[in-house]
Protein backbone atom coordinates (compact mmCIF):
# COMPACT_ATOMS: atom_id res chain seq x y z
CA UNK A 1 0.00 0.00 0.00
CA UNK A 2 2.91 2.19 0.87
CA UNK A 3 4.73 1.51 -2.17
CA UNK A 4 1.55 2.35 -4.15
CA UNK A 5 0.99 5.52 -2.64
CA UNK A 6 4.75 6.11 -3.24
CA UNK A 7 4.56 5.73 -6.78
CA UNK A 8 1.10 7.87 -7.19
CA UNK A 9 3.02 10.53 -5.62
CA UNK A 10 6.03 10.13 -7.90
CA UNK A 11 3.99 10.07 -10.55
CA UNK A 12 2.40 13.16 -9.35
CA UNK A 13 5.08 14.88 -8.79
CA UNK A 14 6.51 14.08 -12.43
CA UNK A 15 3.62 15.00 -14.00
CA UNK A 16 3.76 18.30 -12.48
CA UNK A 17 7.57 19.14 -13.60
CA UNK A 18 7.14 17.68 -17.13
CA UNK A 19 3.91 20.18 -17.21
CA UNK A 20 5.87 23.13 -15.64
CA UNK A 21 8.89 21.99 -18.06
CA UNK A 22 6.65 21.91 -21.15
CA UNK A 23 5.28 25.26 -20.62
CA UNK A 24 8.31 26.64 -20.79
CA UNK A 25 11.20 25.74 -23.31
CA UNK A 26 14.92 26.34 -22.70
CA UNK A 27 16.06 29.64 -24.08
CA UNK A 28 18.90 28.05 -26.69
CA UNK A 29 15.84 25.43 -27.58
CA UNK A 30 13.33 28.49 -28.19
CA UNK A 31 16.28 30.30 -30.34
CA UNK A 32 16.69 27.34 -32.33
CA UNK A 33 13.33 26.44 -33.08
CA UNK A 34 12.41 29.78 -33.82
CA UNK A 35 15.65 30.53 -36.57
CA UNK A 36 14.99 26.89 -38.11
CA UNK A 37 11.30 27.92 -38.80
CA UNK A 38 12.03 31.27 -39.85
CA UNK A 39 14.87 30.33 -42.02
CA UNK A 40 13.32 27.24 -43.40
CA UNK A 41 10.05 29.37 -44.48
CA UNK A 42 12.33 31.81 -46.12
CA UNK A 43 13.95 29.77 -48.01
CA UNK A 44 11.19 27.60 -48.99
CA UNK A 45 8.86 30.78 -50.15
CA UNK A 46 11.35 32.93 -52.64
CA UNK A 47 8.46 35.50 -53.29
CA UNK A 48 8.98 36.16 -49.32
CA UNK A 49 13.07 37.14 -49.53
CA UNK A 50 11.77 39.64 -52.67
CA UNK A 51 8.99 40.89 -50.82
CA UNK A 52 9.71 42.69 -47.41
CA UNK A 53 6.45 43.48 -46.28
CA UNK A 54 5.45 39.33 -45.97
CA UNK A 55 9.29 39.08 -44.55
CA UNK A 56 8.53 41.92 -42.28
CA UNK A 57 4.48 40.13 -41.42
CA UNK A 58 6.75 36.68 -40.91
CA UNK A 59 8.75 38.11 -37.89
CA UNK A 60 6.05 40.01 -36.58
CA UNK A 61 4.37 36.43 -36.39
CA UNK A 62 6.97 34.00 -35.39
CA UNK A 63 10.03 36.09 -34.10
CA UNK A 64 8.40 39.12 -32.17
CA UNK A 65 6.28 37.45 -29.20
CA UNK A 66 9.88 36.47 -27.96
CA UNK A 67 11.26 39.70 -27.86
CA UNK A 68 11.34 42.29 -24.75
CA UNK A 69 10.90 45.75 -26.44
CA UNK A 70 10.20 47.64 -23.95
CA UNK A 71 13.70 46.34 -21.98
CA UNK A 72 15.44 46.65 -25.15
CA UNK A 73 14.42 50.69 -25.66
CA UNK A 74 14.79 51.19 -21.71
CA UNK A 75 18.66 49.78 -21.98
CA UNK A 76 19.28 51.78 -25.35
CA UNK A 77 17.77 55.10 -23.65
CA UNK A 78 20.22 54.42 -20.60
CA UNK A 79 19.51 57.60 -18.27
CA UNK A 80 17.11 59.40 -20.56
CA UNK A 81 14.54 56.79 -20.27
CA UNK A 82 13.86 57.35 -16.59
CA UNK A 83 13.06 61.46 -18.06
CA UNK A 84 10.26 59.98 -20.68
CA UNK A 85 6.64 60.08 -19.42
CA UNK A 86 4.33 56.78 -19.52
CA UNK A 87 3.04 57.76 -23.23
CA UNK A 88 6.48 58.96 -24.77
CA UNK A 89 8.08 55.77 -23.57
CA UNK A 90 5.02 53.75 -25.16
CA UNK A 91 5.74 55.86 -28.47
CA UNK A 92 9.70 55.40 -28.08
CA UNK A 93 8.95 51.14 -27.73
CA UNK A 94 6.42 51.13 -30.95
CA UNK A 95 9.32 53.12 -32.87
CA UNK A 96 12.08 51.54 -31.87
CA UNK A 97 10.43 48.13 -32.58
CA UNK A 98 9.66 49.23 -35.84
CA UNK A 99 13.07 49.70 -36.80
CA UNK A 100 14.50 46.73 -35.43
CA UNK A 101 12.19 44.84 -37.11
CA UNK A 102 12.82 45.88 -40.28
CA UNK A 103 17.15 45.85 -39.67
CA UNK A 104 16.30 42.20 -38.52
CA UNK A 105 14.15 41.67 -41.67
CA UNK A 106 17.34 42.96 -43.95
CA UNK A 107 20.11 40.73 -41.92
CA UNK A 108 18.14 37.55 -41.61
CA UNK A 109 17.26 37.52 -44.83
CA UNK A 110 20.94 38.14 -45.74
CA UNK A 111 22.04 35.27 -43.58
CA UNK A 112 19.08 33.07 -44.90
CA UNK A 113 21.28 31.22 -47.26
CA UNK A 114 24.41 30.64 -44.85
CA UNK A 115 24.74 27.30 -42.93
CA UNK A 116 23.57 28.08 -39.13
CA UNK A 117 25.57 26.34 -35.66
CA UNK A 118 23.51 26.67 -32.82
CA UNK A 119 26.23 26.70 -29.74
CA UNK A 120 24.82 24.44 -26.59
CA UNK A 121 24.05 26.62 -23.56
CA UNK A 122 26.63 27.03 -21.00
CA UNK A 123 24.00 28.37 -18.18
CA UNK A 124 22.95 26.29 -14.92
CA UNK A 125 19.27 25.47 -15.05
CA UNK A 126 18.73 28.19 -12.50
CA UNK A 127 20.17 31.13 -14.28
CA UNK A 128 17.52 33.65 -15.10
CA UNK A 129 19.77 35.93 -17.56
CA UNK A 130 21.97 33.63 -20.17
CA UNK A 131 22.97 34.71 -23.52
CA UNK A 132 22.41 31.95 -26.59
CA UNK A 133 25.07 31.70 -29.04
CA UNK A 134 24.46 31.07 -32.73
CA UNK A 135 27.20 31.40 -35.88
CA UNK A 136 27.08 31.57 -39.03
CA UNK A 137 29.72 29.63 -40.80
CA UNK A 138 30.58 31.21 -44.38
CA UNK A 139 32.92 29.87 -46.70
CA UNK A 140 36.74 31.89 -46.39
CA UNK A 141 35.49 33.74 -43.69
CA UNK A 142 35.15 33.91 -39.77
CA UNK A 143 32.29 32.47 -38.39
CA UNK A 144 29.61 35.37 -36.94
CA UNK A 145 28.79 35.10 -34.32
CA UNK A 146 25.39 36.02 -33.37
CA UNK A 147 24.71 36.17 -29.77
CA UNK A 148 20.82 36.71 -28.01
CA UNK A 149 20.95 38.27 -24.17
CA UNK A 150 18.24 36.75 -22.65
CA UNK A 151 16.37 36.82 -19.70
CA UNK A 152 13.57 35.02 -17.70
CA UNK A 153 10.08 36.51 -17.47
CA UNK A 154 6.70 35.01 -16.42
CA UNK A 155 5.64 34.78 -19.67
CA UNK A 156 8.47 33.06 -20.87
CA UNK A 157 12.43 33.51 -22.16
CA UNK A 158 12.49 37.21 -23.77
CA UNK A 159 15.32 38.53 -25.48
CA UNK A 160 16.66 41.73 -24.86
CA UNK A 161 19.59 42.14 -26.77
CA UNK A 162 21.27 41.45 -29.85
CA UNK A 163 24.78 41.16 -30.72
CA UNK A 164 26.17 40.40 -33.91
CA UNK A 165 29.92 40.20 -34.55
CA UNK A 166 30.69 41.55 -31.02
CA UNK A 167 28.30 44.65 -31.73
CA UNK A 168 25.43 45.19 -29.40
CA UNK A 169 22.44 46.55 -30.73
CA UNK A 170 21.21 48.05 -27.89
CA UNK A 171 24.70 49.56 -27.09
CA UNK A 172 25.28 50.95 -30.80
CA UNK A 173 21.99 53.04 -30.41
CA UNK A 174 22.67 54.11 -27.21
CA UNK A 175 24.78 57.14 -28.12
CA UNK A 176 22.88 58.02 -30.96
CA UNK A 177 19.75 58.13 -28.93
CA UNK A 178 21.48 60.10 -25.98
CA UNK A 179 23.47 62.68 -28.41
CA UNK A 180 18.99 63.27 -30.11
CA UNK A 181 17.62 63.50 -26.39
CA UNK A 182 20.73 66.08 -25.76
CA UNK A 183 19.50 68.18 -28.81
CA UNK A 184 16.34 67.73 -29.17
CA UNK A 185 14.36 66.18 -26.20
CA UNK A 186 12.49 62.78 -25.81
CA UNK A 187 9.64 64.00 -28.17
CA UNK A 188 13.08 65.28 -30.78
CA UNK A 189 14.06 61.60 -30.47
CA UNK A 190 10.54 59.77 -30.94
CA UNK A 191 10.17 62.41 -33.78
CA UNK A 192 13.24 61.71 -35.99
CA UNK A 193 12.22 57.68 -35.22
CA UNK A 194 9.19 57.75 -36.60
CA UNK A 195 10.79 60.10 -39.63
CA UNK A 196 13.24 57.06 -39.90
CA UNK A 197 10.96 54.98 -40.03
CA UNK A 198 8.83 56.29 -42.64
CA UNK A 199 11.85 56.74 -44.87
CA UNK A 200 12.84 53.51 -44.45
CA UNK A 201 9.04 52.22 -45.01
CA UNK A 202 8.76 54.20 -48.49
CA UNK A 203 12.31 53.29 -50.03
CA UNK A 204 11.75 49.54 -48.98
CA UNK A 205 8.05 49.13 -50.26
CA UNK A 206 9.90 48.58 -54.23
CA UNK A 207 10.89 44.73 -54.30
CA UNK A 208 14.96 44.64 -53.71
CA UNK A 209 17.13 42.02 -54.75
CA UNK B 1 59.76 65.50 -44.64
CA UNK B 2 57.27 62.83 -43.57
CA UNK B 3 57.67 63.99 -40.02
CA UNK B 4 56.57 67.34 -40.84
CA UNK B 5 54.02 65.83 -42.66
CA UNK B 6 52.75 64.56 -39.16
CA UNK B 7 53.28 67.87 -37.67
CA UNK B 8 50.79 69.45 -39.52
CA UNK B 9 48.22 66.57 -39.91
CA UNK B 10 48.14 66.43 -36.02
CA UNK B 11 47.67 70.31 -35.98
CA UNK B 12 44.78 70.28 -38.17
CA UNK B 13 43.12 67.44 -36.20
CA UNK B 14 43.79 69.36 -33.19
CA UNK B 15 42.37 72.37 -34.39
CA UNK B 16 39.75 70.22 -35.34
CA UNK B 17 39.08 68.99 -31.81
CA UNK B 18 35.83 69.43 -30.64
CA UNK B 19 35.16 70.51 -26.74
CA UNK B 20 31.85 68.87 -26.01
CA UNK B 21 31.80 65.60 -28.20
CA UNK B 22 32.10 62.03 -27.67
CA UNK B 23 35.72 61.47 -25.31
CA UNK B 24 36.49 58.72 -27.94
CA UNK B 25 36.18 60.59 -30.94
CA UNK B 26 38.12 64.09 -30.30
CA UNK B 27 38.26 64.79 -33.71
CA UNK B 28 34.96 64.64 -34.94
CA UNK B 29 34.45 67.44 -37.53
CA UNK B 30 37.47 66.52 -39.04
CA UNK B 31 36.47 62.83 -38.99
CA UNK B 32 33.55 63.86 -40.39
CA UNK B 33 34.67 65.58 -43.09
CA UNK B 34 36.76 62.76 -44.33
CA UNK B 35 33.63 60.53 -43.73
CA UNK B 36 31.71 62.50 -46.13
CA UNK B 37 34.29 62.56 -48.83
CA UNK B 38 34.34 58.85 -48.52
CA UNK B 39 31.34 58.58 -49.31
CA UNK B 40 30.88 60.60 -51.93
CA UNK B 41 34.18 58.18 -54.08
CA UNK B 42 32.05 55.33 -52.43
CA UNK B 43 28.25 56.24 -54.25
CA UNK B 44 30.39 57.71 -57.74
CA UNK B 45 32.79 54.51 -58.06
CA UNK B 46 33.38 51.89 -55.61
CA UNK B 47 29.87 50.69 -55.00
CA UNK B 48 28.81 50.42 -58.70
CA UNK B 49 31.48 48.66 -59.31
CA UNK B 50 30.92 46.45 -56.60
CA UNK B 51 27.57 46.06 -57.62
CA UNK B 52 28.35 45.43 -61.22
CA UNK B 53 30.61 42.73 -59.85
CA UNK B 54 28.31 41.14 -57.80
CA UNK B 55 25.43 41.60 -60.53
CA UNK B 56 27.69 40.07 -63.32
CA UNK B 57 29.58 37.21 -61.61
CA UNK B 58 28.76 33.95 -60.54
CA UNK B 59 28.78 33.64 -56.84
CA UNK B 60 30.86 30.30 -57.71
CA UNK B 61 33.07 32.63 -59.15
CA UNK B 62 33.43 35.07 -56.60
CA UNK B 63 33.67 32.91 -53.82
CA UNK B 64 36.98 31.72 -55.41
CA UNK B 65 38.38 35.17 -55.53
CA UNK B 66 37.12 35.60 -51.89
CA UNK B 67 38.94 32.61 -50.95
CA UNK B 68 42.01 33.04 -52.81
CA UNK B 69 42.90 36.06 -51.28
CA UNK B 70 41.42 34.79 -47.92
CA UNK B 71 44.30 32.19 -48.09
CA UNK B 72 47.03 34.85 -48.54
CA UNK B 73 45.62 36.70 -45.56
CA UNK B 74 45.85 33.40 -43.32
CA UNK B 75 49.85 33.61 -43.56
CA UNK B 76 49.64 37.10 -41.21
CA UNK B 77 46.72 35.93 -39.09
CA UNK B 78 49.37 33.15 -38.57
CA UNK B 79 51.93 35.47 -37.94
CA UNK B 80 49.59 37.58 -35.35
CA UNK B 81 48.33 34.68 -33.40
CA UNK B 82 51.40 33.57 -32.07
CA UNK B 83 52.66 37.56 -31.60
CA UNK B 84 49.73 37.39 -29.57
CA UNK B 85 50.77 34.30 -28.09
CA UNK B 86 48.03 32.01 -29.45
CA UNK B 87 49.83 29.19 -30.25
CA UNK B 88 47.16 26.74 -31.62
CA UNK B 89 45.15 28.93 -33.40
CA UNK B 90 48.84 30.16 -35.28
CA UNK B 91 49.17 26.72 -36.19
CA UNK B 92 45.95 26.01 -36.96
CA UNK B 93 45.63 29.19 -39.52
CA UNK B 94 49.70 28.13 -41.20
CA UNK B 95 47.83 24.21 -41.86
CA UNK B 96 44.80 26.03 -43.09
CA UNK B 97 47.59 27.96 -45.50
CA UNK B 98 48.84 24.81 -46.15
CA UNK B 99 46.33 22.86 -47.30
CA UNK B 100 44.31 25.43 -49.28
CA UNK B 101 47.54 26.95 -51.09
CA UNK B 102 48.13 22.95 -52.04
CA UNK B 103 44.72 20.91 -52.29
CA UNK B 104 42.68 24.16 -52.34
CA UNK B 105 44.62 25.20 -55.67
CA UNK B 106 46.44 28.19 -55.08
CA UNK B 107 43.52 29.07 -51.73
CA UNK B 108 40.87 29.17 -54.85
CA UNK B 109 38.97 26.03 -52.37
CA UNK B 110 38.73 26.68 -48.93
CA UNK B 111 39.18 22.95 -48.08
CA UNK B 112 40.48 23.40 -44.48
CA UNK B 113 37.54 25.02 -43.30
CA UNK B 114 35.34 21.85 -44.97
CA UNK B 115 37.89 19.60 -42.98
CA UNK B 116 37.12 21.60 -39.81
CA UNK B 117 39.76 24.01 -39.65
CA UNK B 118 38.29 27.33 -38.84
CA UNK B 119 39.52 30.75 -39.76
CA UNK B 120 40.43 33.37 -37.23
CA UNK B 121 40.37 37.39 -37.77
CA UNK B 122 43.51 38.42 -36.46
CA UNK B 123 45.59 41.94 -38.06
CA UNK B 124 48.28 43.75 -36.09
CA UNK B 125 46.15 46.60 -34.68
CA UNK B 126 44.59 43.59 -32.36
CA UNK B 127 48.03 42.57 -32.11
CA UNK B 128 48.92 45.73 -30.76
CA UNK B 129 45.35 45.86 -28.68
CA UNK B 130 46.08 42.69 -27.26
CA UNK B 131 49.82 44.22 -26.06
CA UNK B 132 47.62 46.71 -23.74
CA UNK B 133 47.82 49.65 -26.50
CA UNK B 134 44.54 51.65 -25.99
CA UNK B 135 42.45 52.50 -29.33
CA UNK B 136 43.72 56.19 -28.96
CA UNK B 137 41.31 59.07 -30.94
CA UNK B 138 38.87 57.08 -33.34
CA UNK B 139 39.98 58.11 -36.82
CA UNK B 140 37.71 57.78 -40.56
CA UNK B 141 41.25 57.46 -42.82
CA UNK B 142 40.37 58.88 -46.33
CA UNK B 143 39.27 55.58 -48.60
CA UNK B 144 40.46 53.35 -45.94
CA UNK B 145 37.02 54.10 -43.30
CA UNK B 146 37.00 53.82 -40.15
CA UNK B 147 40.17 53.40 -37.68
CA UNK B 148 41.55 54.44 -34.80
CA UNK B 149 45.30 55.49 -34.16
CA UNK B 150 46.10 52.40 -32.65
CA UNK B 151 44.52 50.83 -35.84
CA UNK B 152 46.26 52.91 -38.10
CA UNK B 153 49.58 51.93 -36.90
CA UNK B 154 47.96 48.64 -37.56
CA UNK B 155 46.73 48.81 -40.78
CA UNK B 156 50.05 50.21 -42.05
CA UNK B 157 51.79 47.39 -40.78
CA UNK B 158 49.40 45.04 -42.69
CA UNK B 159 49.82 47.01 -45.75
CA UNK B 160 53.40 46.81 -45.24
CA UNK B 161 53.85 43.19 -45.06
CA UNK B 162 50.54 42.21 -47.31
CA UNK B 163 52.21 39.66 -49.83
CA UNK B 164 49.99 40.79 -52.83
CA UNK B 165 52.01 44.06 -52.26
CA UNK B 166 54.95 41.51 -53.32
CA UNK B 167 53.07 40.10 -56.76
CA UNK B 168 54.96 41.34 -59.79
CA UNK B 169 54.64 42.31 -62.62
CA UNK B 170 53.79 46.04 -61.13
CA UNK B 171 50.14 45.25 -62.91
CA UNK B 172 49.73 42.09 -62.04
CA UNK B 173 49.65 43.71 -58.46
CA UNK B 174 47.99 46.77 -59.20
CA UNK B 175 44.76 44.39 -61.18
CA UNK B 176 44.78 41.78 -57.98
CA UNK B 177 44.62 44.69 -55.40
CA UNK B 178 41.63 46.11 -57.39
CA UNK B 179 40.00 42.40 -57.39
CA UNK B 180 40.40 42.11 -54.11
CA UNK B 181 38.86 45.87 -52.56
CA UNK B 182 35.85 45.34 -55.39
CA UNK B 183 35.27 41.83 -53.68
CA UNK B 184 35.79 43.10 -50.18
CA UNK B 185 33.30 45.90 -51.32
CA UNK B 186 30.79 43.67 -52.94
CA UNK B 187 30.57 41.57 -49.82
CA UNK B 188 29.81 44.73 -47.91
CA UNK B 189 26.61 45.39 -50.05
CA UNK B 190 24.15 43.98 -47.77
CA UNK B 191 26.10 45.22 -44.80
CA UNK B 192 25.96 48.80 -46.05
CA UNK B 193 22.17 48.51 -46.92
CA UNK B 194 21.47 47.57 -43.82
CA UNK B 195 23.03 50.16 -41.90
CA UNK B 196 21.78 52.94 -43.89
CA UNK B 197 18.25 51.53 -43.04
CA UNK B 198 19.30 51.51 -39.00
CA UNK B 199 20.89 54.09 -38.11
CA UNK B 200 19.65 57.40 -37.70
CA UNK B 201 22.91 59.34 -38.06
CA UNK B 202 25.14 56.95 -40.17
CA UNK B 203 28.33 58.29 -38.90
CA UNK B 204 27.90 57.72 -35.23
CA UNK B 205 26.14 54.45 -35.88
CA UNK B 206 29.62 53.12 -37.99
CA UNK B 207 31.71 54.46 -35.52
CA UNK B 208 30.39 53.36 -32.32
CA UNK B 209 30.04 49.72 -34.22
CA UNK B 210 33.08 49.55 -35.37
CA UNK B 211 34.35 50.49 -31.99
CA UNK B 212 32.42 47.28 -30.12
CA UNK B 213 33.54 45.15 -33.05
CA UNK B 214 37.37 45.86 -32.53
CA UNK B 215 36.82 45.73 -29.22
CA UNK B 216 35.39 42.57 -29.32
CA UNK B 217 38.08 40.97 -31.75
CA UNK B 218 40.76 42.13 -29.80
CA UNK B 219 39.46 39.34 -27.04
CA UNK B 220 38.18 37.04 -29.74
CA UNK B 221 34.83 37.56 -28.44
CA UNK B 222 35.32 37.56 -24.69
CA UNK B 223 36.40 41.21 -23.71
CA UNK B 224 37.75 40.42 -19.75
CA UNK B 225 34.36 41.02 -17.48
CA UNK B 226 35.92 42.91 -14.65
CA UNK B 227 36.35 46.00 -17.27
CA UNK B 228 32.98 45.57 -18.75
CA UNK B 229 31.31 45.95 -15.25
CA UNK B 230 33.58 49.09 -14.34
CA UNK B 231 32.87 50.81 -17.48
CA UNK B 232 29.17 49.65 -16.88
CA UNK B 233 29.07 51.12 -13.30
CA UNK B 234 30.42 54.58 -14.92
CA UNK B 235 27.68 54.81 -17.75
CA UNK B 236 24.65 53.89 -16.62
CA UNK B 237 22.21 54.93 -13.70
CA UNK B 238 19.56 52.47 -12.60
CA UNK B 239 16.85 51.68 -15.26
CA UNK B 240 13.42 50.62 -14.24
CA UNK B 241 10.82 50.11 -16.58
CA UNK B 242 7.44 50.80 -16.00
CA UNK B 243 4.73 48.33 -16.85
CA UNK B 244 3.64 51.16 -19.21
CA UNK B 245 3.83 49.25 -22.16
CA UNK B 246 4.29 45.42 -23.79
CA UNK B 247 5.50 43.09 -21.01
CA UNK B 248 5.49 43.69 -17.25
CA UNK B 249 7.32 42.43 -14.34
CA UNK B 250 10.33 42.64 -16.25
CA UNK B 251 13.91 43.31 -14.38
CA UNK B 252 16.29 45.12 -16.64
CA UNK B 253 19.57 43.31 -16.16
CA UNK B 254 22.54 45.88 -15.41
CA UNK B 255 24.07 43.35 -17.74
CA UNK B 256 27.47 42.98 -19.66
CA UNK B 257 26.82 45.87 -22.26
CA UNK B 258 29.78 46.55 -24.21
CA UNK B 259 29.38 50.43 -25.35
Amino acid sequence: MRTIAKAALCLFAALLLGSAQGQELAPDVLVKNVTLEVVELIAKDREIRGNRNKLIQLIEEKVLPHFNFTGMTALALGQSWNKANAEQKKRLTEEFKTLLVRTYASALAAFAEQKLEFRPLRAKPTDTDVTVNVRVLQPGAQPVPIDYSMEKTAAGWKVYDVMVGGVSLVANYRTEFNNTVRESGIDGLIKSLSAKNRTVEAAGGAPQK
Amino acid sequence: MRVLGSAVLLAVLAACATADGDPRDPFEGFNRGVYKFNETVDEAIAKPVATAYRDLLHEEIRSRVRNFFSNIGDLFIGVNDLLQGKLQDGVEDWARFAFNSTFGLLGIHDVASDMGIEKHNEDFGQTLGRWGVGDGPYLVLPILGSSTLRDSVGTAADLYTDPVGDFRPIRLRNSAVALRLVGVRADLLEASRILEEAALDKYTFQRDAYLQRRRSLIYDGQPPREERIREERSFRTPVNVEPAAGVNNLRVVQHAHDR
